[in-house]
């Protein structure tokens, strides 16, 4: 701090060239980035869904086709995250405790769906699931569709989640239950799955997110049948076609909503049982 | 090292540096004009064409004709491809355009309130359109279910796919197609009405395109797609399986084009339209599968006509048909989809 007249004042460390974590040209640049990348545009999209008036933005998110497109967008996020949280976890299990040929390679295919443009993913899915199919499989056009598509984008998240938490797992815990007599099942369930959950839960969540926001790899093989395969983001973009942007505003409200609220929930969670976890320590 | 000098050394050099420069400079309009012979009131500068997607090939064609013209030959060309809606709503958001052709007569209309367009610019004796097109049904090869006209397409083993009239203004040709066939076949308002909401039902995927929609089709989804014949003839000559059929009542679907007002080149931009209409470029037209506007040159291609073509102005004109059935609140289309939900759920 400063040692009175005369003392330059503490611009920060990033300057000066040590770090004590008290200045603030990190935090500022930090704050200036997420302003201009994250806040000010939700904050844009927030003003323009009650900027025609709040009776109108009601009157969107109940309209009854954008009610099925959330109802639907919900579900078959809900039903993906959780096949995610136990498919996810079981292949970072695969990843980290098994040896198999290959290995390198089966870990940077877990990275391919972000890698690939969505457009190019919801192709090959309609290609492989579709009416052509080489597997005979056609859930093309169906809510099936819909799920096969976002299993696939969001493959990563979860298995990326506790994939490091697997890595740093204390296997003396496990040998320790063993060496009492807790058989396998027993040690996976009282031993690993709660030092796993805070990762699968975070995980699920960013799954959840990507869910409800997923367009370019949904709209080609869904089927866009208003109250019937017509997800949300599909709906929103019609309504920005259809020169309605307050509408389309509003629905995407309800998804951001949605999203952060999960998000918030869930880090809840978390906290409470690490809480619970340090406490009982 | 004495500064004077050096600077005086430097002088002679730098003089003769800068003579260079400024040679090349002047150099550059001869090295890089003239395609051919400009003539000596042609137009010059960049024109921007804003356009929809379907009709790229042609306007590459067409535009490299232009080019081969004394009216042509100075001016240079910038094109953007996009869906029409995207197109109309970038331009309107400031993607500088001298020329927009797009889908359908609404996307130029709604650039006249920003100020982009002028509020005549489609009184020239084509109203506006630069080549026309129709809604045809597109079926798989030997049209094994037999399609053949509008009460085909709800029949019960037949799966129609048209894309979503809401996410795509051109989809909209379509449905209104669909109804107002109904109409000229002398049923009343409430059966066509009943007919476009069986014809609704019997759709399994509503794309978010008409190319979306070609590419569903060609997936092997569905028996008939609701298309454009454009669309088909394309698809046809990308060796795609498929044949068409022409119903007996369908629509004449209209693609505008118009000069803006907020271009940098609006001579040049002007040139350009006029050659659209002149018979070279209308050919060009005709030979990417649309329909072109001069009577003439349509009559060189063999397009069959529909005993009963009608067009949107039949139906009131875009300003009145839109919010009719498309309103996303109250329009026709909108209700059936409401209809239709509530009885599936």
């Amino acid at each position: 701090m400063s040692t009175g007249v005369g003392a330059a004042p503490r611009i920060g460390p990033a300057i000066t060239g040590r770090y004590d974590g008290r200045g603030l040209m990190g935090p500022g640049i930090a704050a200036i980035y997420l302003g201009l990348l994250v806040l000010i545009p939700i904050s844009a999209i927030l003003w323009r869904s009650v900027s025609d008036g709040l009776d109108d933005f009601v009157a969107a998110v109940t309209s009854p086709q954008a009610v099925a497109a959330l109802q639907l967008t919900f579900t078959v996020s809900v039903v993906v995250m959780l096949i995610n949280a136990l498919m996810g976890t079981a292949i970072a299990w695969v990843l980290v405790r098994d040896q198999f040929l290959g290995k390198p390679l089966v870990n940077a295919l877990i990275d391919l769906p972000f890698a690939l443009p969505t457009i190019v993913a919801g192709l090959t899915l309609l290609a492989l699931y579709g009416p052509q199919s080489p597997f005979g499989i056609n859930a093309a056009y169906s809510q099936a569709g819909i799920i096969i598509a976002l299993l696939f984008i969001t493959l990563p998240f979860v298995v990326r989640a506790v994939q490091p938490v697997l890595v740093e797992l204390d296997r003396e815990m496990e040998e320790g239950a063993a060496s009492l007599g807790a058989s396998s099942p027993v040690v996976v369930r009282r031993i690993i799955l709660p030092n796993l959950f805070p990762a699968i839960l975070s995980g699920s969540a960013l799954g959840f997110a990507r869910c409800i926001g997923e367009f370019g790899s949904v709209v080609l093989i869904a089927g866009n049948i208003p109250f019937r395969t017509e997800l949300a983001s599909v709906y929103i973009y019609g309504q920005v076609e259809a020169d309605a942007p307050g509408a389309a505003s509003a629905v995407s409200v309800m998804l951001l909503v949605a999203s952060l609220g999960l998000l918030a929930a869930f880090d809840l969670l978390r906290r409470r049982i690490s809480r619970h976890e340090e406490s009982a320590a | 090292m004495d500064a004077t000098r050096f600077g005086m050394r430097q002088r002679p050099a730098g003089l003769v540096s800068v003579c260079a420069l400024a040679a090349l400079l002047a150099a550059i309009p001869a090295l890089t004009t003239s395609k051919a012979a400009a003539a000596e009131d042609a137009p010059a500068g960049v024109v921007t064409l804003a356009a929809y997607t379907t009709p790229r090939e042609a306007y590459e064609e067409i535009i490299s004709m232009f080019q081969a013209t004394p009216m042509g030959a100075a001016v240079d060309f910038e094109t953007s491809y996009s869906g029409s809606g995207d197109q109309s709503r970038a331009v309107e958001a400031g993607l500088p355009a001298d020329v927009v052709a797009l889908s359908l007569w609404p996307d130029i209309d709604r650039l006249v309130a920003p100020g982009i367009v002028a509020p005549d610019w489609w009184q020239n004796d084509y109203a506006g359109i630069v080549h026309d097109s129709i809604v045809v049904f597109a079926v798989r090869p030997g049209n094994p279910k037999g399609i053949a006209d509008w009460p085909d397409l709800i029949r019960e083993d037949v799966d129609v796919i048209t894309p979503n009239p809401f996410t795509s203004g051109g989809a909209q040709w379509n449905l209104l197609a669909a109804y107002q066939a109904q109409i000229v076949a002398g049923r009343s308002e409430d059966e066509a009405r009943a007919y476009l909401k069986a014809l609704i039902a019997n759709t399994s995927v509503m794309d978010r395109s008409a190319r979306e929609a070609l590419t569903t089709f060609a997936a092997g989804q569905g028996d008939v797609l609701i298309a454009y014949e454009n669309e088909a003839i394309f698809a046809q000559q990308a060796g795609q399986p498929l044949e068409y059929v022409v119903p007996e009542g369908t629509i004449l679907i209209e693609n505008p084009v118009a000069v803006t007002l907020t271009g940098d080149a609006p001579v040049a931009a002007a040139a350009f339209v006029d050659f659209l209409y002149t018979p070279e470029a209308q050919a060009v037209f005709g030979r990417k599968g649309y329909r072109p506007v001069i009577a003439e040159v349509l009559a060189q291609f063999e397009y069959a006509q529909p005993s009963n073509l009608f067009t949107i102005a039949d139906m009131g004109g875009w300003p009145e048909a839109r919010p009719r059935f498309f309103d996303p609140g109250s329009g026709i289309v909108a209700e059936i989809f409401g209809e239709l939900g509530r009885d599936a759920a």
